[in-house]
């Protein structure tokens, strides 16, 4: 049997139906079309399905669809600017060449995201601490560090930027 | 891999879920955060036909201080124990150990009763409830049950939860007032947040001359569950817990144990290091007692 939800994802609200055994991540790819949040182990310990579940980071592979009926979702496409530029953290990956084959990246983003909502001058060791929870199998955590690092410079100087999206939610 | 086909409801009331788990029986299963259930699922090791979704119901979530004890509703966030204030004062070594469990992903959604449900013996929160001696409270259309953790958690990954029954609260003990308490936990992980290879707990009030007047020790990964180190506490109960005293009452716990091998460490290496940890997590405990009575405060887990 299936179920109808409403949820918030990115800002617009979605109505769907769904049935209980598909997980958010699911969900998010194959009903939404948002294919930027990436499954990887699909059970709880790579990270690459984080998203923001009313502003605080989850694991999409963890949580069933059907579960999020009311609330509020941003995944990778939602940490973009208005304009469809990249947001700060996302440039400042590029930047740093803190990606490989870009799988991990999305849920790399999501934890520093969430990361420099909190503590938008993170130390090293904070920054390797927010990210723990996630896997590059291409062993680019260095870069990731970096990006992290850079982002939260450039967001300290430009303090509005926190206000995109996610730092609002 | 996907879970198998289950029927959902997400539950408004106590009333609600226990109705369900009486009609259901055991093919229902009830969901909180999902952190270790929906894993489970996903690799088919759990086959439940019907989830009971307690995550809205308001009477299984929150922190509420009660006499000598803390008690934590079952489906409260270990992000939101975190931040309770009652959490930090009255129940510090839980707050030194919810840093460690999982990431802040898991810790999000993952709950106080539902990883003491899972009964995973490395987990952080059963082995603060062992070394604390908590009590669990068991709800039923039958009525409430109170059992002591070591009654609830019976192996690892089993507990004796009845089938129509949802955990409701866990109390935690308070330190005794009127000593300067310090609380810490440590465990050897490959990485922050990942499960422990062995993990220690302790919990250590001292009277205003430094001797010891309460003392709650705990080890993870060396036995099915979490064990209480009551010999080294009895050992120790009383002195000035000199370094020498710790290292010595710390392989008292050595009969005790009883590790098995796997993926991350041999059964010879964990019954080495438990005691080593036993100690260093007591040494650290020690010393925020120490600097809590410098400062004049009573209690602190940081």
């Amino acid at each position: 049997m299936t179920h109808s939800i409403s949820v918030t994802v990115n800002g617009a609200t979605r109505q769907a139906e769904v049935e209980p055994r598909q997980t958010l991540v699911d969900f998010l790819r194959e009903q939404l079309g948002l294919t930027g949040t990436h499954v990887g182990c699909e059970h709880g310990v790579c990270g690459a399905c984080s998203v923001l579940l009313d502003g605080e980071p989850i694991r999409s592979c963890l949580m069933f669809a059907v579960q999020t009926d009311g609330h509020e979702i941003t995944t990778v496409e939602g940490l973009r600017e208005e304009d469809g530029a990249l947001g700060i953290l996302q440039d400042s990956f590029w930047e740093t060449h803190a990606l490989q084959c870009g799988y991990c990246t999305p849920g790399m983003l999501i934890a520093g995201q969430d990361l420099l909502t909190r503590n938008p001058n993170p130390s090293d060791e904070e920054i390797r601490e927010a990210i723990a929870g996630n896997l590059c199998r291409c062993t680019g955590y260095l870069q990731i560090v970096d990006a992290i690092r850079l982002a939260g410079a450039r967001m300290r100087q430009a303090p509005e930027a926190l206000g995109t999206e996610a730092g609002d939610v | 891999m996907k879970a198998a086909a289950f029927d959902y409801t997400r539950a408004e009331s106590l009333d609600d879920v226990l109705d369900l788990l009486r009609r259901e029986g055991d093919e229902a299963r009830v969901i909180a955060g999902g952190q270790s259930l929906v894993a489970m699922m996903a690799m088919r090791l759990a086959r439940p036909t019907h989830l009971i979704d307690i995550n809205h119901v308001d009477a299984l979530a929150g922190v509420a201080p009660a006499g000598h004890h803390v008690i934590i509703k079952a489906c409260t966030r270990q992000t939101a124990a975190m931040a309770s204030d009652s959490v930090r004062r009255d129940a510090p070594l839980l707050a030194a150990a919810l840093p460690h469990v999982g990431h802040i992903q898991t810790r999000n959604r993952g709950t106080i009763g539902g990883s003491l449900a899972h009964g995973d013996p490395t987990a952080e929160i059963l082995l603060t409830a062992i070394a604390l001696g908590a009590r669990v409270t068991l709800a039923s259309t039958a009525g409430a049950r109170e059992l002591d953790i070591t009654d609830f958690s019976i192996g690892a990954m089993e507990t004796s939860i009845r089938e129509d029954e949802c955990l409701a609260e866990v109390h935690f003990p308070k330190p005794p007032a009127g000593l300067s308490v310090g609380a810490a936990v440590d465990e050897i992980s490959p990485r922050a947040g990942d499960y422990a290879v062995i993990g220690a707990a302790a919990e250590i009030g001292l009277t205003e001359d430094g001797t010891c007047k309460h003392i709650r020790l705990g080890v993870s990964g060396a036995a099915p569950v979490p064990v209480l180190c009551a010999p080294t506490m009895e050992a120790l109960m009383g002195t000035r817990l000199a370094d020498s005293d710790i290292d010595e009452a710390a392989h008292l716990i050595t009969p005790l144990l009883s590790p098995e091998s796997d993926v991350q460490a041999s059964a010879a290496y964990r019954l080495r290091v438990a005691p080593g940890m036993l100690a260093r997590a007591t040494k650290a405990a020690r010393d925020r007692a120490k600097t809590h009575q410098e400062r004049g405060a009573g209690s602190g887990a940081t």
